[in-house]
């Protein structure tokens, strides 16, 4: 079965014998080929497989590829050509990244976060990023990030 | 009462080697190979690379191009723990070049990676910084100084004048410079000197907080970890795994798997059944057709039972690790008048965020593999001996690790996934679910401790005795490590003798294992009447090194029960403490560091408490300071404050991460992490049931560097061992119930 969608503002169709329920993960990662996003769990447990579907954070390893039809989907590749992304640069200005496993799942859904509140207080960011798992503990410098990104984005530094 | 002068055995892992082979006579052989050898390459081979390519090679950590490429490669695996920052930064403060412009490659298996003092080629011990301090430093200065004589040569003038900065040579009086790479063919000509390492002031890399240099990769998604390996022609797999430990695949059905599309094969393999197909979601989704049928297994593997062996153990004496003064006469003295408390802690998972995986491809007489190992010597040693090729013929490429925690100086995946690709003739991952990975783990084993002390009237402790029940952790390990310890051409059959007798030292409790020890034998408390003994527990569960080791469980024991004895003695936990560490200047450094930090003492918002604890650890001193509240038996830690002392520090950056994520980890352990049996099986599947840490229970961490001019001492490991107790002494604080259990339930507390 093959499913038509966009994947980081390209169209693509992804063919996929299993009937359009391969999950989305498994689809970007293993017939795009984008490895970027991570599997972690499978269940929706942790975070490390967000990707944006029309621009909402979402956990791709529950979500078949067929429920993506004429969607757009958006993977932690697509942030920015170059790193330049407030929140690519806010992580290396903090050094958030130990690992580095869960850290594509936890951009994007500090990306969705950022994209529909501008100021996020610490509530707010406890909110969103509960879902996203880090074993080695990084969450401390995840949130000074987003404040820091958030600030640049006000400032206009983006 | 004696009191004699306090014998302070202190047998890290480090030492673990020469300690089992003062026991062991066969296992000396394994460590008198000097694993050094080939490090420095001979002028014979720097001088033939230099004439083939243009390169100085001059040793195995170091290529200088002719077009100033500077490539540095890691020996040591990157986990999250930052060894491709610290390591190349050690090479540049003496090689002289900006520490940003080497490029960093990662290591494959190869005697010359071995650890110097493991004998075999790991990361893990909190030991890559200190291990590599020296000899890094010194390859710096060997290739500095090759370089120096050989522009002093080209321009025939002293050597004196002839300065290194910034990956030039300058010859001081004329000006003239020249770069590294132009100097690459004659600097491979010149003799290997003996430099001098620079004084500490003139340090200008060690000890700055430079950037990271793995993070651009892990914010783009371009880093390759295991899991995103690619080859050509790579077939994927997933391995139907027996839901009981150590279960045998009786008989299987096929069913209609092999009609799916992608599906390759279905096989039999060691430790189950292999589902095959072109990619990981087929091979997976495939698995719900196959019907596994097991025999045998551990069934009768069940919690409950194992704490009533532990009790039964902990109710006896052991076997003595260290021993001041009489104990014995004093507990008798005090006719009952003492202080007991027990502490029991579950097993533990790793939980690496990547799950395990592994990728190999067997070709005829040789093997390729690649796999997030902090084992790559391991895993090659065992992929050779189990499919009977060369050591040389098995190649081990190591990528960037979802995090180790110590289960990856396993090398089980990678084992797997060359039998697998043996078997089916072709390139071949496993990818390991969150389940097999939770389910099939080499566990932080499940542990009791009992302490008594007697206090004097003063509320002094005058007898201390500590007894430890646990599975020995080296019983397990150094059996499978030994053989990657040999030379090379050891013949099979004698690196299985070494097992075997290793695996028997330890087994036939000749040896108390130290790693079951660490952080109780070696308590800096001056205690003058001190026992510490251990009894062996054997019951099957598969453990392993877990983020910290035996101080895991020990600093949770020795801290609180330090801390139960400041309250009986009506005294404040940190002056107690503190009087009692009078021998122990650096712990009583960095006690002091976090209790001023945290501002011990001083009034709280109503509702929080404090609670406090040091420890030693990887020859590095952490104490923390916790702050808390409890609400309807719900613990909410607000604030951390760590001090540590990890003698020079190189990037003080990477020690504060290090610190976070060794206090996160230890609560999410403390607070939520049980690995429990029953009927032979893991009740615990994904993260669910075995539960993280998230960011809406994060605390504020702060973490103070205490100064030192010590060398390097470990950081990955060292942040976990005090959280626990901290956070049990401040319930204490908060409710006066005493937590002796991990984790911390919610009716432990209220
Ligand atoms: S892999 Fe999707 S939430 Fe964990
Ligand atoms: S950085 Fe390792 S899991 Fe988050």
């Amino acid at each position: 079965m093959a499913t038509t969608f966009r994947l980081n503002d390209q169209p693509i169709t992804l063919e996929d014998d299993a009937g359009g329920e391969t999950p989305l993960l498994w689809a970007i990662r293993e017939i795009a080929g984008l490895t970027g996003t991570k599997f972690g769990c499978g269940r929706s447990l942790c975070g490390a497989c967000t990707v944006h579907l029309d621009g909402r954070a979402i956990r791709s390893c529950v979500t078949p590829l067929r429920s993506v039809r004429g969607r757009s989907v958006h993977t932690v590749e697509s942030l920015s050509p170059d790193r330049s992304h407030p929140l690519q640069r806010a992580w290396l200005a903090e050094n958030v990244p130990q690992c580095g496993y869960c850290q594509s799942g936890q951009l994007m859904s500090a990306a969705a976060l950022l994209a529909r509140n501008a100021s996020p207080t610490d509530a707010e960011i406890d909110i969103a990023m509960t879902g996203n798992i880090c074993r080695c503990g990084t969450y401390q410098r995840i949130r000074r990030a987003i404040h820091r990104a958030a600030a640049d984005l006000r400032e206009g530094r983006s | 009462m004696t009191t004699p002068a306090p014998k302070r055995p202190r047998v890290t892992r480090r030492r673990f080697l020469k300690a089992s082979a003062v026991g062991g006579g066969a296992l000396a052989l394994a460590f008198v190979v000097g694993p050094m050898v080939g490090r420095y390459r001979r002028r014979r081979d720097m001088r033939a690379t230099a004439e083939a390519t243009g390169e100085f090679h001059p040793n195995a950590w170091l290529v200088i191009h002719p077009d100033n490429r500077i490539v540095f490669t890691l020996d040591r695996v990157e986990m999250g723990q930052g060894t491709m920052t610290s390591h190349p930064m050690l090479i540049a403060e003496e090689l002289e070049v900006d520490p940003t412009v080497i490029e960093v490659e990662l290591a494959v298996a190869d005697r010359r990676y071995d650890h110097p003092e493991f004998g075999l080629q790991i990361t893990g011990g909190s030991s890559s910084v200190r291990t590599s301090w020296g000899v890094l430093r010194h390859a710096g200065a060997v290739a500095r100084e090759m370089l120096r004589t050989a522009a002093a040569e080209v321009w025939e003038v002293p050597l004196s004048e002839c300065l290194a900065t910034n990956g030039t040579i300058e010859h001081v009086p004329s000006g003239r410079t020249q770069t590294y790479g132009a100097l690459t063919r004659q600097a491979a000509e010149q003799p290997i000197p003996e430099p001098e390492l620079k004084p500490a002031e003139e340090h200008t890399v060690i000890g700055t907080a430079m950037d990271r240099v793995d993070a651009p990769m892990k914010v783009d998604g371009s880093g390759v970890f295991g899991i995103d390996v690619v080859r050509p022609g790579l077939l994927n797999a997933v391995l139907i795994r027996p839901p009981v430990q150590d279960a045998r695949v009786a008989s299987f059905d096929v069913g209609e798997a092999k009609s799916r599309p992608g599906v390759r094969d279905v096989v039999r393999m060691p430790g189950g059944v292999a589902v095959v197909a072109d990619r990981y979601w087929q091979a997976r989704a495939a698995v719900a057709d196959v019907t596994v049928e097991w025999e045998g297994g551990r069934t009768t593997l069940d919690t409950g039972i194992m704490s009533e062996e532990l009790r039964r153990l902990t109710a006896e004496p052991g076997k003595t690790v260290r021993e001041d003064g009489d104990v014995d006469g004093v507990l008798a003295a005090a006719s009952g008048d003492y202080l007991e408390s027990a502490y029991d802690l579950p097993h533990l998972a790793h939980a690496p965020m990547e799950p395990q995986n592994s990728t190999a491809h067997v070709e005829g007489d040789r093997c390729e593999v690649w796999a997030p190992t902090q084992a790559p010597g391991v895993a090659r040693e065992e992929i050779a001996a189990m499919l009977g090729l060369a050591r040389d013929h098995v190649v081990v490429h190591t990528t960037l690790l979802g995090g180790g925690f110590g289960r990856r100086l396993v090398a089980d995946y990678a084992l797997e996934a060359a039998q697998l690709s043996k078997l089916i003739a072709a390139p071949v991952k496993i990818t390991w679910s969150r389940e097999d990975d939770m389910c099939h783990s080499m566990y932080r084993p499940q542990v009791r401790h009992l302490l008594r002390a007697v206090l004097d009237p003063a509320g002094t402790p005058v007898a201390w005795q500590h007894r430890i029940a646990a599975p020995s952790l080296l019983e397990a390990i150094v059996p499978s490590w030994l053989p990657a310890m040999t030379p090379d051409g050891t013949p099979g059959a004698m690196n299985r003798g070494l097992s075997n007798v290793a695996g028997g030292v330890f087994r036939g409790d000749w040896i108390a294992d130290p790693t079951s020890t660490e952080g109780a034998s070696d308590t800096p408390y001056a205690i003058p009447n001190l026992r510490v003994e251990l009894a062996r527990h054997d019951p099957g569960v598969p453990v392993g090194f877990w983020r910290s080791v035996g101080h895991s469980h020990t600093a949770f024991a020795v801290e609180s029960f330090i801390d139960e004895l400041a309250v009986a003695a009506g005294r404040d936990p940190f002056a107690f403490r503190r009087a009692l560490l009078h021998d122990a200047p650096r712990n009583l450094g960095v006690l002091k560091a976090a209790a001023a930090a945290a501002g011990w003492g001083e009034p709280l918002p109503a509702g929080r408490f404090r609670g406090i604890a040091q420890h030693f650890s990887f020859e590095s001193y952490v104490s923390q300071v916790v702050e808390l509240s409890v609400e309807a038996q719900r613990v909410r830690v607000h604030r951390v404050v760590c001090a540590v002392d990890c003698g020079r520090v190189i990037n003080p950056d990477i020690v504060r991460a290090q610190m976070e994520s060794g206090i996160v980890f230890g609560l999410g352990a403390a607070l939520k992490q049980r690995i429990s049996y029953a009927g032979g099986h893991v009740e615990q599947s994904n993260f669910h049931d075995f539960e993280m840490l998230r960011m809406n229970e994060m605390p504020t961490i702060e973490v103070v560097i205490v100064p030192s001019t010590a060398d390097p001492t470990g950081v990955g490991e060292p942040g976990v061992p005090p959280i626990a107790p901290a956070v049990a002494n401040a319930i204490a604080a908060a409710t006066g119930r005493r937590i002796r259990t991990l984790p911390i339930e919610p009716s432990l507390v209220a």
